[in-house]
């Protein structure tokens, strides 16, 4: 497991790498060079490093179009994820996915389905591999709370329970499904209650609470890890922009200024920085290096990605067959 | 003249059926790799998929032997994902139509993996559907959908039909580094013939030749060749010969041969096992018709079923399906027969069939092939 400052600085990287994803989406009088949808985990980035930063390179993650994060906290390349999205062969996929397919597999981050929940049976799949193989490691998705709607979800529970297969399921509660609040798509109830209505050990924590998201995720990790079988985690969480693109949405009124602004207060970035400089583990001079460090990494990428050829017609039809 | 397809030396084959041929392929794949698993509901219960996975249990161990909850969906997606990560999970479903519920996973995820990972993954997935028919199976149990599954680039589609070729075939299926739908209609599963003893593969590339002739060219999926070869060789007998294709695979479609054969004949018929509109007769007649305009004697004739579900009772059915004697009309009328031969043919195959009811596979011509 990383430390606190580890965390932080994988959190902090993430969501400077969001933002300028969000500032260069679009310039002013620019043609737009990113031309692919982007969904943002700004508020989410939190729980994607404290996760990641508890599991093996060999252990798997499957992700969803929310994506980023996870594929960066997981070690994917920052260079080709921009790239990626700038539609360039050098991109993590060749430029055929976009930015909601990411997969490194170098690196255990397996696959992104931008399909609500067609991740997740991918994700036991793969734990079933590892426990006819008799292998250590284990396999997760993280999603969104509207695979919670989706019959797959409780199909993939339900055999990864009866199978005891070494898989965490990651519910990133973030209250919304594009405009839609989760009090008109559930019933009023704690989402664990799904995990444990399949005899799943299911954990809830505070997405920007970082002991609270230690302490779920360790206990999680532990129960696959020792070959019990599946655990649940669901985390309370809030992503500041639109579903999907660069800006901010309250103005649309789907959703109050009021709500928006109490997560954003919260943010766990904040608090784990204050805990930081409180135990003497950050200052100043420490956050003004990392920025300055994590700023480099992110203009090396951009020029990565926009220096990167773009792939020809002559090869959309390559990989269509194995 | 019928092809030596089926002509195998006594000494090496045994005589089985369509559906005990999947079954010793599924069997010695699995003893030839330990990564292959079998997933279905009820795999090893009183009835193993009519047959087809019976005694498994005795070559795959119980960690490879996936029982499936009721779980369609979930389940297809779990042997992706298996697949994804190196496994050869062959999953099987009693009917088509429940393999509609895993289509968003089969469409999405089995096909395009490879694409989207840049070449990265692979998935070497079979999925077994069986198309259903007679006795009373009814709009939702009778489905022959190849067309809608041979529509997505990434997917394979195969149709065995005769047991040799069958066994080699589902061999070849889970060997192959693609997702490949097998869809076995049930009444292919009866039919009879020689089928080698060990493991051997059947080409997942051209359709298969059963008839050499050089008047006319059919082209026959399934179950519907059997229906072919019934009224080609009583073409036969009147001097008419058709060159009759298997398809066997329906993706990726590949029609050299059949264009070569109509070069020759002039002359083409297609025949579906499911609906005529849209089916993959549609797209082969149009194929073939861009190929070689000019050198068609007449126009190219398609067969299938008509555009509506097919009713559960028997008093719905006569003449719903095409048969052998519609196929020996059409080509006959084409061909120019006289109207007495074409009567005399008629009446020729309507006895043969004439003891049997038209719900129940005909007893009288499933082989041994």
């Amino acid at each position: 497991m990383k430390n606190l400052i580890g965390i932080y600085e994988e959190s902090l990287r993430i969501r400077m790498i969001e933002l300028s994803i969000a500032a260069n989406y679009q310039v002013q009088d620019m043609p737009q060079s990113m031309r692919c949808p982007v969904h943002l985990s700004i508020g989410q980035e939190l729980l994607a490093a404290v996760f990641c930063s508890m599991l093996k390179k060999s252990d798997k993650v499957f992700s969803t179009h929310r994506c980023h994060a996870h594929y960066l906290a997981k070690g994917g390349s920052l260079n080709r994820m921009l790239a990626e999205m700038h539609g360039r062969s050098t991109g993590c996929i060749g430029g055929r996915g976009g930015s909601m397919h990411l997969s490194d597999v170098s690196v255990g981050m397996i696959a992104s389905i931008p399909i609500v929940a067609s991740a997740i049976p991918l994700a036991v799949g793969s734990a079933l591999v590892s426990a006819i193989d008799n292998t250590s490691e284990i396999s997760s998705v993280i999603f969104g709370e509207a695979c919670v709607e989706e019959g797959v979800t409780h199909e993939s529970m339900n055999f990864a329970s009866i199978r005891k297969l070494p898989v965490v399921f990651v519910c990133e509660n973030n209250l919304y499904s594009v405009y839609t609040n989760i009090s008109e798509r559930q019933p009023d109830r704690d989402i664990t209650l799904v995990g444990q209505a399949h005899n799943i050990p299911s954990f809830r924590c505070d997405g920007n609470d970082v002991e609270d998201l230690i302490n779920a995720f360790s206990s999680a990790i532990a129960i696959s890890r020792s070959g019990s079988g599946p655990a649940f985690v669901v985390i309370d969480t809030y992503r500041w922009l639109e579903h999907c693109g660069p800006g901010y949405d309250n103005h649309l009124g789907y959703r109050a200024e009021t709500e928006f602004l109490k997560w954003r207060d919260g943010d766990g970035l904040i608090k784990l920085e204050i805990l930081l400089r409180d135990k003497k583990l950050l200052t100043d001079q420490g956050l003004e290096d990392l920025e300055k460090k994590i700023s480099e990494e992110i203009s090396e990428g951009f020029k990565f990605a926009l220096n990167s050829p773009t792939p020809t017609p002559a090869d959309a039809g390559k990989f269509v067959y194995a | 003249m019928r092809v030596n397809l089926f002509t195998l030396d006594p000494m090496t084959t045994k005589l089985i059926t369509t559906g005990e041929a999947i079954r010793d392929g599924l069997a010695e794949a699995g003893k030839a790799n330990r990564d292959v698993l079998l997933f279905a509901e009820g795999l090893a219960d009183p009835s193993s998929v009519y047959g087809t996975t019976r005694d498994l249990a005795q070559i795959y161990e119980p960690s490879r032997m996936i029982e499936m909850p009721i779980s369609e969906n979930g389940l297809c997606g779990v042997a992706i994902g298996a697949a994804i990560m190196g496994k050869r999970p062959v999953i099987s479903f009693h009917r088509v139509e429940f393999a509609l519920l895993a289509i968003e996973q089969i469409f999405n995820n089995a096909a395009k993996t490879h694409y989207i990972s840049n070449g990265q993954h692979k998935v070497p997935l079979v999925i077994r559907a069986i198309i259903g028919r007679g006795w009373g199976q009814g709009p939702e149990h009778s489905q022959s959908l190849e067309a809608l599954f041979s529509y997505i680039p990434g997917l394979k589609v195969i149709m065995p039909t005769f047991p040799n070729d069958a066994k080699g075939m589902i061999i070849s299926a889970i060997e192959d580094d693609n997702p490949v739908i097998v869809l076995e209609h049930r009444w292919c599963h009866y039919i009879k013939g020689a089928v080698q003893e060990g493991y051997f593969k059947s080409d997942l590339i051209h359709p298969g030749k059963i008839r050499s002739g050089t008047d006319f060219t059919v082209v026959a999926s399934s179950f519907m060749t059997v229906e072919a070869l019934q009224a080609c060789e009583l073409l036969q007998m009147y001097g008419v010969c058709v060159d009759l294709f298997d398809l066997r695979v329906l993706r990726p479609l590949n029609l050299e041969r059949v264009k070569e054969s109509v070069n020759i004949t002039g002359r083409l018929m297609t025949i579906d096992t499911g609906y005529k509109t849209l089916g993959l007769g549609s797209e082969i007649v149009s194929e073939i018709v861009c190929a070689n305009f000019s050198g068609l004697k007449s126009a190219p004739i398609r067969l299938g079923l008509p555009d509506h579900p097919i009713p559960s009772a028997v008093g719905f059915i006569d003449g719903l399906y095409i048969d052998s004697t519609i196929i020996f009309k059409e080509i006959a009328i084409t061909i120019g027969l006289d109207s007495l031969i074409v009567s005399e043919g008629l009446r020729i195959l309507r006895e043969k069939r004439a003891l049997v009811p038209l719900d129940v596979a005909d007893p009288t011509f499933q082989g041994p092939f």
